[in-house]
């Protein structure tokens, strides 16, 4: 990969999961020998159709789960000492809010687990609500809130203790398609104001053409990279971008990636 | 009327009422209707069944004799039966009430053990489960005749009925988390100690509550049972007393019976309001 200059991020080289009993015949390979280097303040999407390991390789990077081969390193440590160290935000396809605290809570729990003073819990929490646009919703509970609202207050959270790397699991893929491409502008927004670095899972080819700057084609059975499409869109990025003939261009480029196989 | 299973089913009914109403918005009237409603239908219920059955006075009392037994002097006393019976529930009441206390305590504490240790619960959880299908009319001599009559002993049988529920309920529900809410905790690299405060707690708290809306009415009929052999005073004490002494008095007993079924809606319905003040986040009902 052309990403020589920057010391990359995060670092996969090599890496195998399998899952289930080792020997046995109902051992499913999920991932098999894959490597990638991300670059920091990248904004890099795993795509590809159900089974391909796309969630397996971003809760391999998140320390969820352990590698069966292979290494990861995230900031030059181990997965897991990058997560003891609260490098990652995490946003799953389900808000995951927990339902007995209102929306200032559930954006100030991270905070309160990493003992943040609770003046400072206050002032940042504010300031996420804000940046995704529920100021005024601080007091409701998440009941209260659409889907697409609750998941913005589960990017606020996972955004509030300002983590190096944001890991998000399909996390519009329960929306519409109307409310996703508006959530796609948002975080980009969102993204803009942050120098976080992204893993973004999906298998929309159009919502990763739109968010990355990769995307990462992966193909199932076993779960292996098929090639990575570099997007050179300007940005920023905006309704329009979704027009140029450009965008359908790079759409058509990943498609071919999936249809390789 | 004092049987817990009845006294369960009015009150889950009574409850699903007061969910429907907290969503519309409290009317009292209707409720009050509701319950003026029921009263009387009870009572046409119970006069039309005693003139059908032509049943004799000495088998089932008129039902107005019961609210007038509570006004009659006590036989040796002078004072009226009513105070004197309210006097003796007070020490059911504070036999039941720790017994409560101790049983959930422990049942909590218990769950919570089986709720971090497989072994543990795989291990002990039997014997909890096998500790329950002893019947309390069993236990309660027992302990009597280790511990001794008393304030303690009567309390410690009440808590034998209330810790069971809980200690089932309390694991559920720390276990009813979603992987996902846990993964959240994980990714944030928060210890066992948070991920039990934060997460699993507040979570199970409604599991808990199901499980105190049983333990409640069954601490009191743990108390009730254990004054019967471990004691000579309480409502509970009474009853026999009550019974034995029917031939001269029939409406003393009936009357020592609706005390005792109101004691329990009433620590049921203790548990309800405790509930809504905890659990406010579940307003949603659908």
């Amino acid at each position: 990969m052309a990403m020589a200059s920057t010391s990359p991020i995060v670092s996969i080289t090599n890496v195998s999961k399998r899952f289930g009993a080792s020997g046995s015949n109902g051992q499913t390979n999920a991932l098999s020998r894959v490597s990638l280097d991300i670059a920091p303040g990248e904004f890099i999407s795993l795509l590809g159709p159900s089974g391909c390991g796309k969630s397996t390789l971003l809760r391999l990077v998140a320390d969820l789960i352990e590698p069966s081969d292979g290494q990861i390193s995230v900031k030059g440590k181990t997965p897991r000492q990058a997560r003891l160290d609260r490098e990652y935000g995490i946003v799953f396809q389900s808000p995951v809010l927990y339902e007995w605290r209102n929306v200032l809570h559930n954006v100030e729990l991270p905070l309160e687990v990493m003992r943040f003073p609770a003046a400072e819990r206050d002032r940042r929490a504010r300031e996420m609500l804000e940046l995704v646009g529920l100021k005024d919703f601080e007091r409701h509970y998440p009941w209260q809130l659409s889907g697409g609202m609750q998941q913005r207050v589960s990017i606020a959270r996972a955004l509030s203790f300002k983590p190096a790397i944001l890991l998000m699991d399909e996390p519009f893929g329960a929306l519409d398609e109307m409310t996703r491409e508006r959530m796609n502008t948002e975080l980009l927004n969102i993204w803009s104001q942050t120098d976080t670095t992204v893993i973004f899972v999906t298998h929309s080819i159009a919502e990763a053409v739109f968010l990355s700057s990769r995307v990462v084609v992966m193909t199932p059975r076993p779960g292996r990279i098929e090639k990575v499409v570099t997007i050179d869109l300007p940005r920023p990025r905006n309704f329009e971008t979704r027009e140029q003939p450009h965008f359908f261009e790079l759409v058509t480029a990943v498609r071919e990636g999936l249809r390789e196989v | 009327m004092a049987d817990s299973r009845l006294l369960e089913l009015e009150a889950t009914e009574a409850e699903g009422e007061a969910r429907r109403q907290a969503q519309r918005g409290p009317s009292l009237l209707r409720r009050g209707l509701a319950l003026g409603g029921l009263v009387v239908g009870i009572v046409v219920v119970w006069e039309v069944v005693k003139v059908a059955f032509a049943i004799t006075d000495f088998n089932l009392p008129h039902i107005y004799a019961i609210p007038l037994a509570f006004l009659k002097p006590l036989a040796g006393t002078g004072q009226p039966m009513g105070l004197y019976l309210l006097d003796q529930t007070q020490y059911t009441v504070y036999e039941a009430l720790a017994g409560f206390v101790m049983g959930g305590l422990a049942g909590f504490a218990l769950g919570v053990v089986f709720a971090h240790s497989a072994l543990l619960e795989r291990g002990c959880l039997p014997y909890v489960v096998a500790s329950q299908t002893v019947p309390i009319l069993a236990v309660a001599p027992m302990v009597v005749i280790w511990l001794g009559r008393g304030f303690f002993s009567i309390a410690l049988i009440a808590s034998y009925l209330t810790f069971f529920p809980v200690v089932i309920n309390t694991l559920r529900g720390l276990l009813s988390v979603e992987p996902a809410a846990l993964e959240l905790m994980q990714s944030y690299a928060a210890t066992r100690r948070e991920i039990l405060f934060k997460l699993r707690m507040p979570a199970s708290l409604p599991y808990l509550f199901t499980a105190l809306k049983i333990s409640v009415t069954a601490s009191i009929i743990g108390a009730l049972i254990a004054e019967m052999t471990g004691s000579q005073r309480g409502l509970g004490w009474n009853l026999v007393y009550f019974a034995q002494y029917y031939n001269s008095d029939p409406p003393n007993l009936w009357a020592a019976i609706l005390l005792s079924g109101v004691l329990g809606l009433l620590a049921y319905g203790a548990i309800v309001l405790a509930e809504r003040r905890a659990v406010r986040w579940q307003t949603r009902v659908d």
